[in-house]
């Protein structure tokens, strides 16, 4: 023979990659797999970083951010002590920024809450009900699609008039539906699978199989997807505040400051560009860790 | 006199009518599923038309056919995962979901099933430790309990329990996977288990180990068995009874060497024709059996075989030939005219006799 076969004696081999014997619960894997991902750890402290910054703003933040100043409007970044400059009424931004995240984050995060749970358990009763129960809940939710999303934002909230609560109840009435029937089509997957006719052979109830065998199935899904709607919610809360309809001023917030500063873009566009950077990294931080937890979460990675 | 108690050591404390009731009986099941043809006008599929038959305790029914002759459609009736629109079930001597009979909750303590796809009737993200307790645990035993109940399944489908019981269904081989849904099916002790081509997925010497495990499970908790396959080999091998099914109705019921040896209906000399050789010099240079089965939406008048039998008549388009009434385990049965010397087929005194 010209060359012979390398031989790999047992001892040579490289052990199992998950090693067999050790036995990890679900939550301990899910741990373990976020800690070996840098990525979602990294912009997970940013948004650690961003929500500590917005409850100890008072202590945090450099200025009053109600302190208007006639001669320090639209300063340059690091004009006299403040660091990323001043307003068009002469207040330090980075103190409003700081500020504007209480509001903003609010705006971002209690709708999209909201229309997760009321539209994903209307998607999962739709998907999993009967045919009728789907109908009637899928042409209901029809009927909130047939207006832009903006439009219909604006409608509720004009209808019930302005203000923070009207504004969130508002935009939650907007995410509702399109949770809805994600939450809706994933479950319909789901519940024509063998396992969970098994489920019933075994003899649970709809309850117990809803519980145990598909909502695990169709959380992935609505989670992703209700996390991308952070930052859509976080502008169009702004959007509201623009025409009045939500944030008043001088209430620091995100979308509000952009659309104020928005008419300084020619006097300094740097200022003008940071609430929109504050919002751009808030929901990017969003979007980056609940992919990374949903990876962490599916077994099957 | 006394009364000498029955020898009843290994008798199921279940078991209410003794070895000679059977332990299901079928009568007159149909299920017609409502779909609409290309015109739009409303059609019945016939899915499942008047089956009546009987399962004794401990035996093992093979059940054949072509794909899409109802068989699967039989087996989910039989389970009430899809209610029937006629017929009834006996089991073990009470009428299941009547009134003065058992529950479908009580059968499904009773009957179990095992699915053909071995992935998709695992939850992908359930730990396979958790699948084979959910019954247990639906049943009202504790976590522990259940737990304790799964370990011990999946030691007696032949898998170590603390190596594979936490892995997940995709960690686990398609011959894993079906032993793990083996075990789902009788962690909750039942008494007859449905296959519904539980091996057909497996390759050849994975299907062997299933298939001897499957016999020493039968043995070791006194079970039946409906054993739902297209194969036949399987089904030879496995079955103490075959019941062979075309679109929707039994065609034959028999032992299955009476079967295997002599088959009675065309149908069934077809399909067994249909086996292919072991011996390179006996090719089969014809099909035994030519076309598709017709749409069961419209079924042939009278037998519904006769468009692709060989031998048919007048007779078998203006009558739908009956099963014969069968007795007993050793009774050979066909739905079919020139088995009945009465029927007016020409062959009828030919194949009558033989």
């Amino acid at each position: 023979m010209a060359h012979t076969l390398a031989v790999t004696t047992p001892t040579d081999l490289e052990p199992d990659v998950l090693p067999a014997n050790v036995v990890r619960g679900y939550w301990q894997s899910v741990a373990y797999r976020l800690r070996h991902d840098p990525v979602t750890l990294f912009f997970g402290m940013v948004i650690l970083l961003i929500i500590l910054a917005a409850i100890f703003a008072p202590w945090i933040a450099p200025y009053d951010p109600y302190k208007e100043s006639v001669i320090a409007r639209l300063k340059p970044f690091g004009w006299r002590g403040h660091l990323i400059g001043t307003d068009e009424l002469g207040r330090d931004l980075l103190t409003r920024i700081i500020y504007g995240g209480r509001i903003s984050l609010f705006m971002g995060l209690a709708p999209v809450a909201v229309a997760t749970v009321v539209g994903g358990a209307l998607g999962i009763l739709a998907g999993f009900g009967g045919r009728r129960v789907n109908t009637v809940i899928m042409r209901t939710m029809d009927v909130f699609y047939a207006f832009p999303s903006v439009l219909l934002a604006v409608a509720i909230s004009g209808a019930m008039g302005g203000g923070i609560a009207n504004g969130m109840i508002a935009l939650s009435m907007v995410f509702t539906p399109a949770l809805c029937r994600i939450s809706e089509t994933a479950t319909a997957q789901v519940r024509n699978l063998d396992f969970i006719e098994a489920a019933r052979a075994s003899g649970a109830g709809t309850f117990t199989i809803l519980r145990f065998h598909v909502l695990g199935n169709v959380l992935g899904p609505i989670f992703i997807y209700a996390s991308s709607l952070v930052s859509v919610s976080i502008l169009l809360a702004s959007g509201l505040s623009f025409l009045g309809l939500g944030v008043k001023p001088p209430e620091p917030d995100w979308g509000l400051m952009l659309s104020t500063l928005r008419q300084s873009i020619y006097v300094n566009p740097w200022i003008c560009a940071m609430p929109g950077a504050a919002i751009f990294i808030t929901s990017i931080c969003f979007n980056l860790v609940s992919d990374g937890i949903r990876a962490a979460m599916d077994v099957r990675m | 006199m006394q009364i000498q108690p029955l020898p009843d050591d290994d008798l199921d404390p279940r078991d209410r009518g003794g070895q000679a009731q059977p332990l299901l009986i079928v009568e007159g099941l149909r299920k017609f599923f409502r779909v609409k043809t290309q015109d739009g006008k409303p059609a019945a599929v016939k899915a499942v038309d008047d089956i009546s038959f009987t399962v004794f305790k401990g035996e093992t029914l093979g059940v054949v056919g072509e794909s899409g002759c109802g068989k699967s459609t039989l087996a989910r009736l039989l389970m009430h995962l899809i209610e029937p629109d006629y017929g009834t079930l006996i089991f073990d001597g009470e009428a299941v979901d009547s009134p003065d009979g058992i529950t479908v909750d009580t059968l499904r303590q009773q009957l179990q099933m095992v699915f053909q796809d071995s992935y998709s009737s695992l939850n992908p993200r359930m730990p396979v430790r958790d699948s084979v307790a959910f019954g247990p645990l639906v049943h009202g035993k504790t976590r522990e309990q259940a737990r304790a109940v799964a370990k011990d399944m999946l030691t007696k489908v032949g898998l170590n329990p603390d190596l594979f019981g936490p892995r997940y269904p995709h960690e686990l081989s398609g011959g894993q996977k079906q032993r793990v849904n083996i075990a789902r099916a009788l962690a909750i002790s039942p008494r007859m288990v449905i296959l519904d081509e539980a091996v057909s997925a497996l390759d050849k010497s994975v299907e062997a180990q299933v298939l001897n495990l499957l016999r020493q499970l039968k043995r070791s908790f006194s079970l039946t068995y409906l054993f739902i396959s297209h194969d036949l080999n399987v089904v030879q091998y496995i079955s103490d009874r075959v019941l062979v099914m075309y679109l929707g109705r039994v065609v034959e019921l028999g032992p299955v060497e009476d079967i295997f040896s002599r088959p009675k209906h065309p149908y069934t000399q077809a399909l067994l024709g249909s086996r292919s050789s072991m011996d390179p010099a006996r090719r089969l240079e014809e099909p035994p059996i030519t076309g598709d089965p017709p749409s069961p939406i419209d079924p042939p008048s009278g037998c519904r075989f006769r468009t692709r039998c060989p031998y048919a008549e007048a007779v078998c388009a203006a009558e739908m030939p009956e099963l014969s009434t069968w007795r007993d385990r050793e009774s050979h049965v066909t739905a079919c005219h020139m088995q009945n010397s009465a029927s007016g087929h020409s062959l009828a005194d030919v194949m009558g006799r033989a």
